[in-house]
């Protein structure tokens, strides 16, 4: 019986498994990075960094309910300057370390990427899609087609690394959107952003309980639109998809590649089932496949469509 | 689990020192010493908190006046609500018959206190700067004390006291709870004597449950795989007694 391989190609970088630590989860240090590596993840994803430091909104940032997580962390992070230093030598990670860039402007992301690139980062991701954060993302219209179009083509003029698209799972337009990101020189869309933003209220206090009062929904309420999206971008679309949206098991990661992701990132399936997660659906996927007579990752992208 | 806020009552309040007050609430936690809970005020924000006296349905906090939000917690009247969840974290472990001795500086004391009540017959450090910041003196009658000032008990820091201790007798397990600078020393002190040590880190956190990362210490999330950390796990962690996260993620030396 042939082996089964669960290492991937994604534009040109080498994955020892499809599984990404997607942006925002645990993507703080360089030594939580290294961390998830030994927990099997096949490449990680910094947490987005911006020119300036940044504190983000008050506690409570992050909760969760019945069906997944809420979040408004408000993109805190040290900045550019400090990130720099501590992703200095990021090739000690042991796996692909995807640079997550933010910017009010487009020249933010600009001035953010040109500072970073002394450091080996394999990938930048753009996340265009944030629903949470006044200036970034959907709260600063980054994610319309023409948006997108822009901030990716002035970006691409500054880096060589492969470079992704973030987008949002809350617009009818999604193709347009990563359409617009692929004619604009985009070499992956990542899909998707937390979506909403949703809003819980603690009854007894009768307050929002997030302290932005609304926050992204991401986990097991957000697969089915995830896998939906993947689906529609997979036909709009020539360059390859980062599948991303309640992936805890490897069934869920199958299902997302069969819609058309050739990679999955992994977020709040770290609060399901721990940071060994990546390890689970790794083995998960490889049972699976056996089962069903499938040996490469390849052979199972896309294959839910008609 | 849900990891929401769940709103309680305040049953009682009561003093501990000048700047110490302790929030009783009615609940039926499952906690173990070492835990923390996030206490909520709604529109203002939340932080983590150790649980400082658990008894029978009732719980408490002790709260140390040190900005906006534990001024706010100062400022509550018996009746008022807050929120709580957790308790998120590894505790304290308590093994059955030890010789053990409990290190607390400041405030620290608060993480301490359930432990040392589990232990029963244990050898208890409390150092503050000055007489009146000594908490739980009726609690814990036989308290060695020491103060920066020497206004009460040995003169110098629970460092010093502790380092004095050691020449008379030997501990087989050493908790400390304090400011980190203090609680490396004591790892220290402990690692040259072949003394097994526990302490508990103090980090900004947000989550409670393992995934936004704000907590990092060397690789170590304090809010899951913390905050109590024994002296193996503390050898590999370089950041310990070094560097914490601030809030923004900037790092700044402890």
């Amino acid at each position: 019986m042939p082996k089964i391989d669960l290492s991937i190609n994604l534009c040109n970088i080498k994955l020892a498994n499809p599984t990404i630590l997607a942006s925002g989860i645990l993507g703080t240090t360089k030594a939580l990075l290294k961390r998830v590596v030994e927990n099997g993840v096949g490449a990680v994803t910094i947490k987005s960094v911006s020119t300036e430091p940044r504190e983000g909104h008050k506690n409570p940032t992050v909760i969760t309910f019945e069906g997944g997580m809420l979040n408004a962390v408000g993109y805190s992070n040290p900045g550019v300057d400090a990130a720099a230093i501590e992703f200095a030598s990021i090739e000690d990670v042991g796996a692909p370390v995807i640079a997550s860039v933010i910017g009010t402007q487009k020249e933010d992301f600009v001035q953010v990427i040109n500072r970073l690139s002394k450091s080996k980062f394999s990938a930048i991701e753009i996340p265009l899609s944030c629903p949470h954060t006044p200036g970034f993302g959907m709260l600063a219209e980054q994610g319309t087609p023409q948006a997108t179009f822009d901030i990716t083509s002035a970006v691409r003029k500054v880096t060589k690394l492969p470079l992704f698209v973030k987008i949002s799972p809350n617009i009818p337009e999604i193709c347009t959107v990563a359409k617009a990101a692929e004619d604009a020189g985009a070499d992956a869309i990542t899909a998707v952003n937390s979506m909403g933003p949703g809003m819980v209220i603690n009854i007894e206090a009768q307050k929002p309980v997030l302290s932005f009062k609304v926050g992204g929904v991401t986990g097991d309420a957000l697969r089915p639109i995830a896998i939906r999206c993947v689906y529609d971008i997979y036909k709009a679309v020539k360059i390859p998809i980062i599948g991303v949206g309640g992936i805890s098991t490897g069934r869920h990661a199958i299902e997302m590649i069969m819609a058309g992701a050739s990679a999955i990132g992994i977020g709040t399936g770290i609060y399901y089932r721990g940071i060994d997660v990546f390890k689970k659906v790794c083995e998960e996927m490889t049972q699976w496949m056996q089962e069903n007579g499938f040996y490469s990752i390849n052979s199972i992208v896309g294959i839910a469509h008609d | 689990m849900i990891e929401q806020p769940i709103m309680v009552r305040i049953f009682d309040i009561t003093k501990e020192s000048p700047g110490v007050k302790t929030l009783f609430f009615k609940s039926k936690l499952n906690f173990e010493p070492g835990q923390f809970i996030m206490v909520w005020i709604p529109l203002l924000d939340e932080k983590p908190f150790t649980i400082s006296y658990f008894q029978e349905e009732l719980a408490g906090i002790s709260v140390l006046k040190k900005g906006l939000f534990t001024n706010a917690l100062h400022n509550m009247k018996k009746g008022d609500k807050l929120g709580i969840r957790g308790p998120y974290g590894r505790g304290f472990s308590i093994p059955k018959t030890l010789n053990s001795c409990v290190v607390g500086g400041g405030i620290g004391m608060a993480s301490l206190a359930t432990l040392t009540e589990r232990l029963g017959n244990v050898t208890i450090v409390q150092g503050t700067k000055t007489a009146s910041e000594i908490i739980y003196r009726e609690r814990f009658k036989n308290m060695n004390i020491c103060t920066e000032d020497g206004s009460i008990g040995f003169k110098g820091t629970t460092v010093d006291l502790f380092a004095e201790l050691l020449k008379k007798q030997s501990f087989q397990r050493v908790y400390a709870c304090g400011p980190e600078k203090m609680m490396y020393r004591i790892f220290e002190l402990c690692n040259s004597r072949y003394i097994e040590c526990e302490v508990s880190l103090d980090r900004y956190i947000k989550c409670g449950f393992g995934v936004c990362g704000q907590c990092d210490c060397s690789g170590q999330r304090i809010c899951i795989d913390g905050p109590v950390f024994p002296s193996n796990e503390l050898s590999n962690m370089k950041d310990f007694g070094k560097t914490l996260i601030l809030k923004n993620g900037k790092r700044a030396y402890c």
